[in-house]
């Protein structure tokens, strides 16, 4: 029904809270079926924008459409077709894994009978089949998360919002994650989703904007960003020196960008192992070479810097 | 109809801790009846405007309990939705409005008001201390009192973002007015700013009506009136705290 249209239309969305300005003018279009990441170092605007799209923020100004229609005016009924899986776990501690559910179910006026067995169906997606009748309080972070997860899924919304979706777990439990959010993409649920980790993007979306300072820096699938804004291999060079940069002058003309880090060198190369080769004609002698796959990482630190933001 | 799913799943928590409530709604009217009402009444050998002491203080403990239970529910329960689960937050993101949120939850206070204030009313009434049929008055109007207490409590909870703040509004606003609002004994004692002070409360109004209706006398003030002040307080109370609700919902 709502093939072919985007579920999310936005054109000069900005977010201003008093004299900040959170999101500065940005555009993007998410179709049906598209699992689309923002992605971005913290501060760069991704959570507000979430929260305009999931329609418990006015927009400052700009124009903003989900699933057609307009969050101003049809809040409610947006929110009523979407799945929100929070950046903090919002669970009540004091229910039961089920009764987390099945109350939530009722928001959405759901009836009670199908909310008992959608949430009994949506516990065992996610693996918490066993423990339904077990209060939240103490539950690990993977399995709140997942619990988080089935909730949003409750109301079996067209487009999932997911803020930062594994931040916090550890390598199984985000895995796990990966694995069943992957499923529903399989299924057709659109999936939108925010995150500073560069593995979860690769993984999971399609299209990704980069995020920095409130706008979008970059626009792609994760190959052709490391096509457009990185080259194919980079070989990292670690010299038994003190300063890494004393050889950025000896390395020019290597590929075709040089960067030093403080305990490394790096060469954006197309050919890792013939610019190694050009290394070692220079009389060159690194303490560790490692030649490795461009990687989102790369863009992203390229794009929005190497300074931390706190 | 959407507050009412908001409800439900406040009782639907409530469910799972109402035998801990039991004791204390059946047993707190007990203690104090026993304690205030027959201990301290027995010196008081006068009575009060003409009846015993312990039958003028019954209606004051039970509104006074409402005031508290009013009070308990939409304080640390509200700020532990805003601040601690951050429950509010996901109902938010359901197409629930702020006022289905705040709604069903004070719907859920005042059902906790009137469950507590029904046990009291049973226990004095098998103590005798209950004269008039009047007194299944007090029950309507001990929600509307709820809700003139809770509904500004709420607002005031929904400002704050930690809970020492709660202690100072028990301390210093909730205690001295279950203490000078004419729960223990008539206004009329007190001296002319404290007695305007106590006009000035929803309590007072409150206390007054229920201590007519179950002696079976004339409030000291017009019903009406009683009523059309409890309501300003509701009325005061509801938009101050849709108010704050949406602040810290929507933003």
């Amino acid at each position: 029904m709502t093939e072919g249209r985007p579920l999310i239309e936005a054109t000069g969305l900005v977010k201003r809270f008093g004299g900040f300005t959170a999101v500065d003018g940005i555009d993007l279009s998410v179709r049906a079926g598209e699992a689309f990441g923002f992605l971005g170092p913290n501060g760069a605007g991704k959570s507000s924008t979430m929260r305009m799209i999931g329609c418990v923020s006015p927009v400052t100004s700009g124009r903003l459409r989900i699933l057609g229609l307009d969050p101003a005016r049809d809040g409610p009924a947006i929110r009523a077709r979407l799945g929100v899986c929070p950046q903090t776990d919002n669970l009540d501690p004091e229910l039961t894994v089920a009764e987390n559910l099945t109350t939530y179910a009722r928001f959405f006026g759901i009836p009670r009978k199908v909310a008992r067995a959608r949430a009994a169906e949506l516990l065992d997606f996610v693996q918490l089949g066993e423990r339904a009748g077990m209060k939240v309080d103490p539950l690990s972070g993977g399995m709140k998360r997942r619990l988080t997860i089935a909730r949003a899924l409750i109301n079996e919304p067209e487009l999932v919002l997911l803020d930062e979706p594994t931040t916090g777990l550890d390598p199984q439990a985000r895995h796990l994650v990966w694995e069943r959010l992957f499923r529903l993409k399989q299924r057709g649920v659109t999936l939108v989703l925010t995150t500073h980790y560069m593995d979860e993007a690769e993984q999971l979306c399609d299209r990704l904007v980069v995020m920095d300072a409130g706008r979008i820096v970059a626009e792609g699938s994760p190959r052709d960003l490391i096509a457009r804004h990185s080259t194919r291999e980079v070989v990292e060079l670690r010299f038994a020196a003190e300063s890494q940069e004393l050889f950025v002058d000896k390395l020019a003309g290597i590929g075709s960008r040089v960067e030093a880090l403080p305990d490394r060198v790096l060469l954006y190369v197309d050919d890792g192992d013939a610019a190694v080769a050009t290394v070692h004609d220079r009389a060159l002698q690194p303490a560790s070479v490692l030649v490795r796959r461009s990687s989102l990482e790369d863009v992203f630190l390229h794009l929005t810097g190497r300074t931390l933001v706190d | 109809m959407t507050a009412l799913a908001v409800f439900e799943y406040h009782f639907v928590g409530y469910r799972r801790t109402w035998r801990g409530t039991v004791f204390g709604t059946f047993l707190l009217p007990v203690l104090t009846l026993l304690g205030f009402g027959v201990g301290l009444g027995a010196y008081i050998t006068g009575g009060v405007d003409g009846v015993s002491y312990v039958d003028y203080l019954v209606p004051g403990l039970m509104v006074s309990t409402a005031f508290q239970v009013a009070a308990g529910e939409s304080s640390w329960p509200v700020l532990g939705s805003f601040e601690w689960h951050k429950i509010y937050f996901a109902q938010a993101a359901a197409p629930l409005r702020v006022a289905d949120i705040l709604g069903g939850h004070l719907l859920f206070v005042l059902f906790r008001v009137v469950l507590s204030a029904g046990a009291f009313l049973l226990v004095a009434t098998l103590f005798g201390t209950v004269h008039s049929f009047w007194a299944l008055a007090t029950l309507p109007v001990v929600v509307l009192f709820g809700a003139a207490v809770a509904a500004p409590v709420f607002a005031f909870t929904a400002s704050i973002t930690t809970d020492s703040y709660l202690a100072l509004l028990f301390r210093f606003a909730l205690l001295p007015m279950s203490l000078f609002s004419g729960v223990f004994f008539p206004v009329d004692q007190l001296p002319l700013g404290l007695r305007v002070a106590a006009y000035a409360t929803p309590l007072w109004h409150g206390v007054d009506l229920c201590r007519a209706a179950t002696l079976g006398v004339a409030p000291d003030w017009s019903v009406p009136g009683h009523l059309a002040y409890l309501a300003l307080w509701v009325a005061g109370g509801w938009w101050l705290a849709r108010a704050r609700f949406r602040k810290r919902l929507v933003l």
